[in-house]
């Protein structure tokens, strides 16, 4: 009986969930995966700081000229503030205005961007600079330096070319090894770079550029250097001394001053967040403006701030894991330690990618299990060894971080993003299973656990899948339908084909 | 290459999966409320106190910390006896307590425990550590049982027990679970413990298993492990019977050992069996179960039970080589 009314229910939503994806892209034509063409950035600056009730100017630099795409929409966010958006050369800027503010500030800058080929230039014509002075040693060693780069060039091109990759070199003579001194990071670096060529009297300014990926918040921005040949900008990276703008980059700024400039204002902070949606979307929402024909179209995520958004293309991930741990286990049988904890992990996998997470994950794993069969004999009792386990874990990772951040692998350092409490539970269950039902079923759980991570990490991160989700989140009800359906499901898992092989025929 | 089974076959066999015990038993059968009747064991031991089921005799229960003074006394006054959480699971945390030498305990398998480190285990039961979720638990020390000698020959220090599935108050099927070294003396299938098919008619071993392998000798002691009578089985069917009515659970796995003084003895319930039973007897459950489900009207009358369960199988055999010591 209870069985015919679960497959009710079962295909009932299966049905609603595939009619809302079947209407929206047979009516309102929404194509069903994505093309590379279509794909649409919406970047956002978020300028925020503190003032004490004087009169406050902001001055924030957002994009003009950006080669490779192009700006479909911008808006700003400026609550009280009177705007006053102009362009200047190259850039172009948004300053912001108030008589009186007091405490807490944020200001918005948006814009939406999508790929092109239309080319768009600099228009900037620099006067050649003058020599910066430097003291004694570095006016001595970058002389001679000067002196050796051009001998082995052509042009300024070449010139540029040549400066960086013998500042980068590893086979550094005494000269560069003094002036690689005076720089640490990447944005010294490119500081450094500038003043040696303007010794040269080669024009030079800085591009700030930002690296488009999806759902990412707090993306930092890069620098690279622009030489002036006289005829146009060429742009290099002052690390790798490549040429051109990276793909998937998109320029902010030209110039050496910083992103923004602040009057009357304290503890600011700039932050970038990006999110990718696809061009359907847009026209859909439009289409939707102008007649408001389906509330189906009107249901998309990129109605939402874009932070949700970018917070809600992962938490639509979550219920295709979920579905994933009930097959892995209703109908496969794989043993695992807790039902959802594959799927944390596989979440944190998305940060540290496939095969550097499952590493991680064993390297912790497994020294947690050491101490924690060492705390064995120290006889603690069960809550005050769940929180040293706990604190092992926390000392792992971070132990972890160190080493990963020495070696250059900055990947790793989001070990940070493992869950950690759900790691020391299941290295406490590990042990207690080893010891209860043996090595094999303790190593067969957790080998179990991180085979169904693994899956879960591909499904999650499958571009088709998360383009469907993301577009039509109606597939949750077809989710939710086949969760209902499998948990009815009572035919054998193929682990008890393997155990009853040997029931004789 | 790894072999299966092919569904088709499975189903033919009646073999019972995981799934569908759960949908169509455990959930239809087992009202959850009952739970508790069972997973607690100092309850179950209650039950079974007033419902007249022989159970091993209680000796203490240690409720917090501060009774683990009292256990140096306990283990005085009982030189065997067996340490088991309330809510153990499948037979965890269950510490047996053979003797005494000099200053240090012995256990079945050999090892020596200080006074001190018996306390840390009983600690651990108390916090929680064998218990669903980690909740804080209970221990209790209770009567070590003498098992039958007829086991002797085939049984790796440890008791072995009889597990028998009872479906709407009739037994269905049986085996016994013998100890091994690889087990270490615990009658847990997973841990390595043979599991033998029982033939519920006659109660004649049938069928062995180690994990999924089949076998017919006892992987330590090289002795013939079927073609066993059980003693009083029909007094066994009874208990299992009884403990059903007890319970009111409608699909109840019901652990019996025979104490070779006090008999058999009622060790613990569970709402959840196992499914290994079926391996065992190379036989699926849903043969007899769907024959049960079948009949509205179940008699009520214990030994009319038992001739009902027993005409479950009509089984070819008329006897066992081995006769047990004990008889009907």
């Amino acid at each position: 009986m209870h069985k015919i009314v679960v497959i009710f229910w079962s295909i009932v939503l299966i049905a609603i969930g595939l009619a809302i994806v079947f209407h929206k892209t047979i009516q309102l034509g929404i194509p069903l995966s994505a093309d590379e063409k279509t794909e649409i950035w919406t970047v956002q600056a978020r300028l925020s700081f503190e003032s004490d009730n004087r009169n406050v100017k902001a001055k924030l630099y957002v994009p003009n000229v950006t080669p490779g795409f192009v700006k479909i929409d911008e808006h700003y966010i400026s609550g009280n503030f009177g705007l006053n958006a102009k362009i200047s050369g190259d850039n172009k800027t948004a300053n912001w205005a108030i008589r009186k503010a007091a405490g807490e500030q944020t200001l918005y800058y948006l814009t939406t961007v999508t790929r092109s080929d239309t080319s768009s230039s600099w228009v900037t014509i620099p006067n050649y600079p003058k020599a910066p002075k430097f003291s004694e040693p570095y006016s001595t060693a970058i002389a001679k330096i000067i002196e050796d780069v051009r001998s082995e060039s052509a042009d300024t091109a070449s010139f540029a070319y040549e400066l960086i990759s013998q500042l980068n070199s590893s086979d550094a003579n005494e000269s560069i090894s003094l002036i690689k001194g005076l720089a640490r990071s990447d944005f010294e670096i490119a500081s450094l770079v500038i003043k040696l060529l303007a010794v040269a009297h080669i024009p030079t300014r800085k591009l700030w550029i930002i690296g488009l990926s999806d759902a990412a918040n707090n993306v930092e921005p890069r620098v690279l250097i622009q030489v002036h040949n006289s005829d146009e900008w060429i742009t290099f990276d002052p690390k790798t001394g490549s040429t051109g703008i990276p793909a998937n980059h998109l320029v902010w700024k030209v110039g050496n001053t910083p992103l923004y400039k602040l009057e009357n204002g304290n503890n600011a902070e700039l932050k970038f967040s990006i999110t990718k949606s696809y061009i359907e979307l847009l026209d859909l929402a439009k289409q939707n403006a102008e007649q408001t024909g389906s509330i189906f179209g009107q249901l998309t995520l990129s109605a939402l701030p874009i932070q949700i958004q970018n917070t809600y293309s992962l938490l639509l991930m979550v219920p295709l894991g979920a579905l994933l741990v009930v097959f892995m286990r209703t109908f496969i049988g794989v043993p695992t330690f807790g039902t959802f904890m594959p799927i944390l992990i596989a979440i944190a996998f998305r940060e540290t990618q496939l095969f550097w997470g499952v590493v991680l994950f064993s390297v912790i794993v497994f020294v947690g299990l050491l101490i924690r069969f060492y705390l064995e004999r120290l006889r603690l009792l069960l809550i005050p060894r769940l929180a040293v386990i706990l604190v092992v874990v926390v000392i792992l990772m971070l132990l972890i971080s160190f080493v990963t951040s020495r070696l250059g692998l900055d990947r790793l350092l989001s070990v940070s993003l493992f869950p950690m409490v759900i790691l020391a539970m299941t290295i406490e269950r590990m042990s207690i299973t080893w010891e209860e039902n043996g090595a094999q079923a303790a190593l067969l759980q957790g080998f179990g656990s991180l085979v169904v991570a693994c899956f879960g990490y591909m499904l999650m991160t499958a571009e088709r899948l998360t383009y469907l989700m993301y577009v039509f989140p109606e597939l949750l009800f077809v989710i939710l339908g086949v969760c209902l359906w499998m948990g009815r499901y009572t035919g054998y898992r193929l682990g008890e084909l393997l155990r009853f092989r040997e029931m004789k025929t | 290459m790894i072999s299966l089974a092919h569904p088709k076959n499975l189903i033919n066999r009646g073999v019972l999966g995981i799934n569908q015990r759960n949908t169509d038993y455990i959930m239809r059968y087992n009202p959850r409320r009952l739970y508790p009747l069972v997973d607690n064991k100092l309850q179950t031991k209650e039950l079974a106190l007033k419902a007249g089921i022989a159970i091993p005799k209680l000796y203490s229960i240690i409720k917090i910390n501060h009774h683990l003074k009292s256990l140096e006394n306990l283990l005085e006054e009982h030189r065997e006896a067996v340490i088991k959480p309330a809510h153990g699971s499948g037979g965890s945390g269950i510490l047996v307590i053979s003797g005494k030498v000099g200053k240090l305990y012995r256990t079945p398998s050999g090892d020596l425990m200080s006074l001190n480190a018996i306390k840390h285990y009983v600690s651990n039961i108390l916090s929680g550590m064998y218990s669903l979720g980690g909740l804080p638990d209970r221990a209790f020390l209770e009567y070590r049982v003498k098992f039958d000698p007829i086991f002797d020959d085939i049984s790796f220090k440890g008791v072995p027990d009889i597990r028998i599935i009872v479906f709407r108050g009739i037994p269905v099927t049986a085996m016994i679970r013998l100890p091994t070294s690889k087990s270490k003396g615990k009658a847990n299938l997973h841990q390595g413990a043979i599991g033998v098919g029982i033939d519920l008619n006659t109660g004649c071993t049938t069928h062995a298993v180690v994990g999924n392998k089949s076998t017919t000798t006892h992987p330590d002691t090289g002795r013939s492990i079927t073609n066993l009578q059980i003693p009083r089985w029909k007094e066994i069917l009874q208990i299992a019977i009884k403990c059903s009515d007890t319970v009111g659970l409608g699909y109840l796995g019901v652990d019996i050992v025979l104490d070779r003084v006090l008999g058999p003895l009622m060790l613990e319930l569970n709402a959840r069996p196992g499914l290994n039973v079926q391996l065992a007897n190379q036989r699926g459950l849903l043969i007899n179960l769907e024959k049960i489900e079948k009949i509205k009207e179940l008699p009520k009358e214990i030994n009319q039970r038992v001739a009902l369960s027993q005409s479950l199988l009509i089984s070819s055999s008329k006897g066992c080589l081995h006769e047990g010591t004990y008889t009907m």
